[in-house]
């Protein structure tokens, strides 16, 4: 088993990607493979193949005006259920935009993650032990909310940690920085990831630094970070769970740049990838599919075949579906209810207007 | 009781707070063995221990992400911002992030979080010191924005912010600190939030102010009643959510207003406590609301400010006029 060195990882840049499985699914790194059961080893795909359908099946939703805003992830299974899947129920996960599947792995109802996406304060609500907050809008400042977390963890005395995502281009946000070299100064146990999916909507990756690479970045917090095949689930999850193991033990934050491409547009919001990305460059990436390689890996070892393939997508869809009927007998949201949900104590001021609205809403 | 000034009254007051409540964290750029760069923190890290009160890397945004993610954790940050002029570095994680988080998850969790922050002018700082940045939070729903004029007010309202399970924005003026003092309890005692209190009461008319500008109103009212004029004094305390019922309870008796901010006119709270008596309590005006500002101009060079502040010559000549109307 390769273990790998955090501490050196602090000062030497990595200068190639972890990788596990190759484009055909070949082993390439016996010792750095995860020491899952074959049992894991199927859940974790059928995480991927779940994440795939999930991302079509709410394409297809948000075409029929069904649902509302939604980041594509598919192409991204690897990075984001790998990660993920190293993770601990009482993980507490800061998740961006594009990092719903993770937050519904992590437990947050299909449903709920649904009615976030069209905009219903109901997806929202989370249960208080429900250890993560909301898919953020603002790029970057999930990473400082991930130091203060990790710090509360750390001052509370929990073997646990904070994680969070980010894309290629959040790593030129201030927040970025600052919170990764908060959670430095502090030694606090956060897990920094970047999805570099290789655009920010239409700017290429190569526009947003002259780095070398994004995991470098971390030396300047002086914090340990590498550099993982994000096509590839086997890698990012053993390095995601090293990193934990690290982190949770009391070393302070570790950062992991995943590689990886997103076969959607950035969202469904009119976005057009063909305006900046070549067709070639595309098919480049759909030849690194981390569900193919993934399947053949398991095909191999006869824990995969078409049928249970067929079988699970099915089962996916009936998800969906029983997810959609939730989102779609909810009640309208009110506006006085909005007021109630401001403050713990409600002010004077704000109480009127609770009262204006109710006798409005009654009527 | 003991006669103490503003700056005293804040570190008692978060000195009775961290030794009540271990989850109270107080912190910031120098707020730990330096004790503040005013003191505000003098020797509480020494008595609490470096856990509860710790120094920060020099960053805003990082300073406040860090206090919404322990609130998140089961805590109660007491994070201080070193001048207000520095907001804008964190304005995201007030406005943005601090301020929704409670609305954005439906009530289901609460961020009792209270920012202390340093500004007001008259003690000549360098640029950005100073300004008065209290309209840019007063208009973000979900905070409520606290500012004490002086000692006694200070101890009760920070003690009150600290216990509220709402976020605040807890603005001292520098001038305030140490130019006077005031008897303070001993003891623990909080002062009502969402309330302002009537500092003086008079009969011809009401002005209405907060912040540093409550000392000037007062010494403007004592010098005005010598003259024959009685001013109602009514220091606003929270500028966010306003207290409109006793604004409009002192204006509906006196029938006049003067709003006296130190802020710039087109900043400041002063036009939404004018707008409030435009929609509520027109009808019991014997004269236009007055307003009392800066001119409207970035804050001035330390040497031009006291041609620039507003102060109580300002207000005695503007009541005049507003009670002769």
């Amino acid at each position: 088993m390769k273990q790998i060195d955090f501490e050196k990882l602090k000062r030497t840049p990595t200068d190639q990607p972890l990788q596990v499985l190759d484009e055909k699914g070949q082993v390439v790194d016996s010792q750095l493979m995860p020491s899952l059961s074959d049992d894991q080893l199927v859940d974790l795909f059928k995480q991927m193949v779940w994440s795939r359908v999930v991302n079509d099946r709410t394409t297809k939703l948000n075409r029929q005006g069904r649902l509302g805003f939604f980041a594509p992830t598919s192409g991204e299974e690897a990075s984001q259920m790998g990660s993920n899947y190293a993770m601990k129920p009482d993980d507490f996960l800061l998740a961006g935009y594009r990092d719903v599947p993770e937050l519904v792995k992590h437990g947050l109802p299909l449903w709920k993650a649904f009615l976030w996406s069209k905009g219903h304060v109901a997806g929202n609500v989370y249960p208080e032990d429900f250890q993560a907050v909301p898919p953020q809008i603002i790029i970057g400042a999930q990473y400082v909310q991930t130091a203060g977390v990790a710090l509360g963890i750390k001052k509370n005395g929990k073997a646990n940690l904070a994680y969070t995502y980010t894309g290629d281009g959040g790593t030129s946000q201030g927040d970025f920085y600052e919170g990764m070299n908060f959670a430095g100064a502090y030694q606090a146990p956060a897990l920094f990831m970047v999805q570099n999916n290789l655009y920010a909507i239409s700017v290429p990756r190569s526009k947003q630094t002259a780095a070398k690479t994004l995991s470098q970045k971390a030396m300047a917090a002086g914090i340990p970070s590498l550099q993982v095949d994000g096509m590839d689930v086997l890698a990012v999850y053993e390095a995601a769970r090293q990193a934990r193991e690290w982190i949770v033990a009391g070393n302070g934050p570790v950062m992991i740049e995943t590689l990886t491409y997103r076969y959607g547009p950035h969202t469904l919001s009119g976005d057009d990838p063909h305006r900046y990305r070549t067709k070639e460059e595309e098919q480049e990436w759909h030849a690194k599919d981390p569900l193919v390689r993934m399947r053949k890996f398991l095909e191999d070892k006869q824990l995969w075949d078409d049928q249970q393939e067929k079988d699970y997508i099915d089962q996916v869809s009936t998800e969906v579906d029983e997810a959609m009927k939730q989102v779609e007998s909810q009640p309208e949201q009110k506006v006085s209810e909005f007021l109630k949900n401001e403050y713990v104590e409600t002010p004077p001021a704000i109480q009127k207007q609770i009262d204006d609205y109710q006798q409005k809403e009654a009527k | 009781m003991a006669r103490m000034t503003m700056v005293k009254a804040i570190t008692a007051a978060l000195d009775e707070e961290l030794s009540r409540d271990p989850k109270v964290l107080v912190f910031g750029e120098d707020v730990g063995k330096n004790g503040g760069v005013f003191r505000a923190t003098d020797k509480l890290q020494e008595k609490h221990g470096q856990d509860q009160v710790f120094d920060t890397p020099l960053a805003e945004s990082g300073i406040i992400g860090l206090a919404n993610g322990l609130a998140l954790q089961g805590f109660r940050p007491v994070p201080e911002l070193q001048f207000f002029g520095f907001v804008f570095e964190a304005f995201d994680e007030i406005a943005g992030q601090l301020a929704r988080e409670r609305f954005r998850m439906g009530g289901s969790r609460k961020m009792p979080v209270t920012i202390r922050s340093a500004f007001g002018g008259g003690v000549n700082t360098p640029e950005l010191h100073s300004d008065s940045f209290e309209g840019l939070v007063a208009q973000v729903p979900g905070l409520r924005v606290v500012c004490p004029s002086g000692p006694y007010d200070a101890k009760g309202l920070l003690i009150s912010s600290i216990r509220s399970d709402d976020p605040i924005v807890f603005l001292e003026h520098m001038k305030a600190y140490r130019s006077f003092k005031e008897e303070v309890p001993d003891d623990a005692y909080t002062l009502p939030l969402d309330k302002a209190a009537i500092k003086r009461e008079g009969k011809d008319v009401t002005i209405i102010t907060y912040g540093y500008m409550v000392r000037e109103s007062l010494q403007a009212a004592d010098q005005l009643a010598k003259e024959g004029i009685d001013a109602e004094v009514l220091d606003l305390r929270t500028l966010a959510p306003l207290d409109e019922d006793t604004i409009l309870q002192s204006v509906r008796k006196t029938g006049r207003a003067v709003l006296v901010q130190e802020a710039q006119k087109q900043a400041g709270v002063s036009a939404s406590v004018a707008a409030l008596i435009a929609e509520k309590g027109i009808l019991s005006l014997d004269a236009p609301v007055a307003r009392v500002a800066a001119p409207d101009t970035p804050y001035p060079f330390a040497q031009a400010e006291k041609a620039w502040l507003p102060n109580k010559q300002d207000i005695i000549d503007q009541v005049k006029a507003t009670v002769q109307f």
